[in-house]
C-alpha cells in the first residue's frame, strides 16, 4: 500500500494505471448493475475520468 | 535489355517523374505511401467520430435538415443517463454479454482442450465444430427462430425429451425471462468455435518438452494442467475475451434477426436501441450522445484489456 501510495505522490505509471483501471471498472459496473439509478447516473462521468486518466498517466515514467 | 520489372518499370517511367522522385528524401516517399492510409482513417474514423461528439451536444434530427439545431449542452447526457429503459437496455446487455463470455470461454477451452488430443477423425471434427462461425449471422438468427418454434421445433423437442415437459409448453423467444437466454445460446453456439480455435493456438504453442520435464518431476496431469496449460494459454484466452466482449457489447444483427428485441424490451441490447433512437425516433443528437457514452466504456475496458494482456505477456 505504501508503494502504491509513494508512486502517485512520484507520478509514477504503473500506481496511476491501477487508479485510473479501477475507476474504469467501477464506471461499467455502475453502467450495468441492476440496483442503483444514481449509480448508473454518474457511471458514465467515472468511466470518463478513468479513461482520460488512463490516456494521460500511460505517458508518465515508469 | 531491361528484363526484371523493376527495370521495366524504371524504363517506362518518363525523364522528369523519375528527377523529382530521386530528388525526394526517404522520409518523404515514406509519407507519401502510408498518406492515402493516413487520409481514409480520418476521414472514416475521426471525423464522424468528432462529428458524432459534436452532435451529442445538439437537438439536431436528421429527418429535419431544414429545422435549426440548438446547442442543448449535456442534455441529452442527462437524459439517458436518468432514463430507466436505457437502464434496463444496459442490464440486458450486461446479461447477454457475462453470460455468453462466460460459456464460450467454458465451452470453447474444453473443446480446444479435446482436439488438441491426438484422435482419428481430428480434422473433420474441427471442421464440424467451426461451422457455426462461417454462417451469416442473418441466416444462423432465421433458422433458429425455426429451431425454438413450440410446436415443432428441434430445440423445444430435445428439451422437452430430456426433461419430461411438453415441448409447446415454453416458448425461448416469446417468454420473457427465456428470451434472454435464447440469445445467450445462439450467440455461445455460433462464437464459441471461435474462441476454441483461439485457445487451440495456444494449447498447440506449448513446447512437448515442458510436459515431458514435469512428468520427470512426477507433477500430476491435475498440476500440469494448473501450473502449465492454463497459463500459457492464459494470454490467448484473455485476446479471445477482449474480442468477443467488444463485440458482443455492439451485438446487433443476430439478435434483431431471432427476436427483434422482444419479447417487450427485454433483449434490446445497446445497439439496437441506439438504432432505434437515430434511425427510428431520428432522435440524431440524443442517439449521438448514446453512442458516445458506449464508445467510452469499450474504449476504457479495452485499455485495461491490452494492459492487462500486455502483462500476461511479460510474465
Amino acid at each position: 500500500m505504501r508503494t502504491f501510495l509513494t508512486g502517485l505522490l512520484r507520478l509514477r505509471r504503473g500506481p496511476w494505471e491501477m487508479l485510473a483501471s479501477i475507476l474504469i471498472a467501477l464506471g461499467v459496473v455502475m453502467l450495468m448493475q441492476p440496483w442503483l439509478l444514481i449509480a448508473y447516473s454518474y457511471s458514465f462521468i467515472v468511466t470518463l475520468t478513468g479513461t482520460v486518466m488512463f490516456i494521460i498517466v500511460s505517458h508518465f515514467p515508469e | 535489355m531491361p528484363d526484371s520489372p523493376s527495370d521495366r518499370l524504371a524504363t517506362a517511367t518518363p525523364s522528369g517523374v523519375a528527377r523529382t522522385i530521386r530528388g525526394l528524401s526517404d522520409r518523404t516517399i515514406a509519407w507519401i505511401f502510408v498518406a492515402p492510409t493516413i487520409f481514409l482513417l480520418l476521414a472514416i474514423n475521426i471525423f464522424p467520430l468528432i462529428w458524432t461528439i459534436r452532435l451529442s451536444f445538439t437537438n439536431y434530427r436528421v429527418n429535419r435538415p431544414n429545422a435549426d439545431v440548438e446547442w442543448v449542452g449535456l442534455q441529452n447526457y442527462q437524459r439517458i443517463l436518468n432514463d430507466p429503459d436505457v437502464w434496463a437496455t444496459m442490464q440486458a446487455t450486461a446479461h447477454f454479454l457475462i453470460w455468453t463470455i462466460v460459456l464460450q470461454v467454458l465451452i470453447g477451452f474444453a473443446l480446444a482442450w479435446l482436439i488438441n488430443r491426438k484422435f482419428k477423425g481430428n480434422d473433420l471434427w474441427t471442421t464440424i465444430i467451426v461451422l457455426p462461425m462461417m454462417l451469416s449471422p442473418a441466416v444462423v438468427g432465421n433458422f433458429w427462430t425455426f429451431l425454438y418454434q413450440p410446436q415443432i421445433g428441434l430445440f423445444n423437442t430435445v428439451v422437452g425429451y430430456l426433461t419430461g415437459a411438453a415441448p409447446d409448453s415454453f416458448s425461448m423467444i416469446g417468454d420473457v425471462a427465456l428470451a434472454p437466454w435464447s440469445i445467450v445460446i445462439v450467440d455461445t453456439w455460433m462464437w464459441t468455435p471461435f474462441v476454441m480455435l483461439i485457445c487451440l493456438a495456444g494449447l498447440r504453442s506449448i513446447p512437448d518438452s515442458i510436459y515431458e520435464a514435469a512428468e520427470c518431476d512426477r507433477a500430476s496431469a491435475w498440476r500440469q494442467f494448473w501450473t502449465i496449460t492454463v497459463p500459457m494459454v492464459l494470454p490467448f484466452l484473455m485476446l479471445a475475451v477482449l474480442f468477443r466482449g467488444i463485440e458482443n457489447f455492439k451485438m446487433f444483427d443476430l439478435v434483431v434477426q431471432l427476436t427483434g428485441g422482444g419479447p417487450g424490451n427485454t433483449t434490446t441490447l445497446t445497439a439496437i436501441d441506439l438504432k432505434r433512437e437515430a434511425f427510428e425516433r431520428w432522435r440524431t443528437g440524443y442517439a449521438s450522445a448514446y453512442a458516445v457514452i458506449l464508445f467510452v466504456t469499450v474504449f476504457g475496458l479495452a485499455s485495461i484489456y491490452v494492459k492487462a494482456l500486455n502483462k500476461v505477456k511479460e510474465r
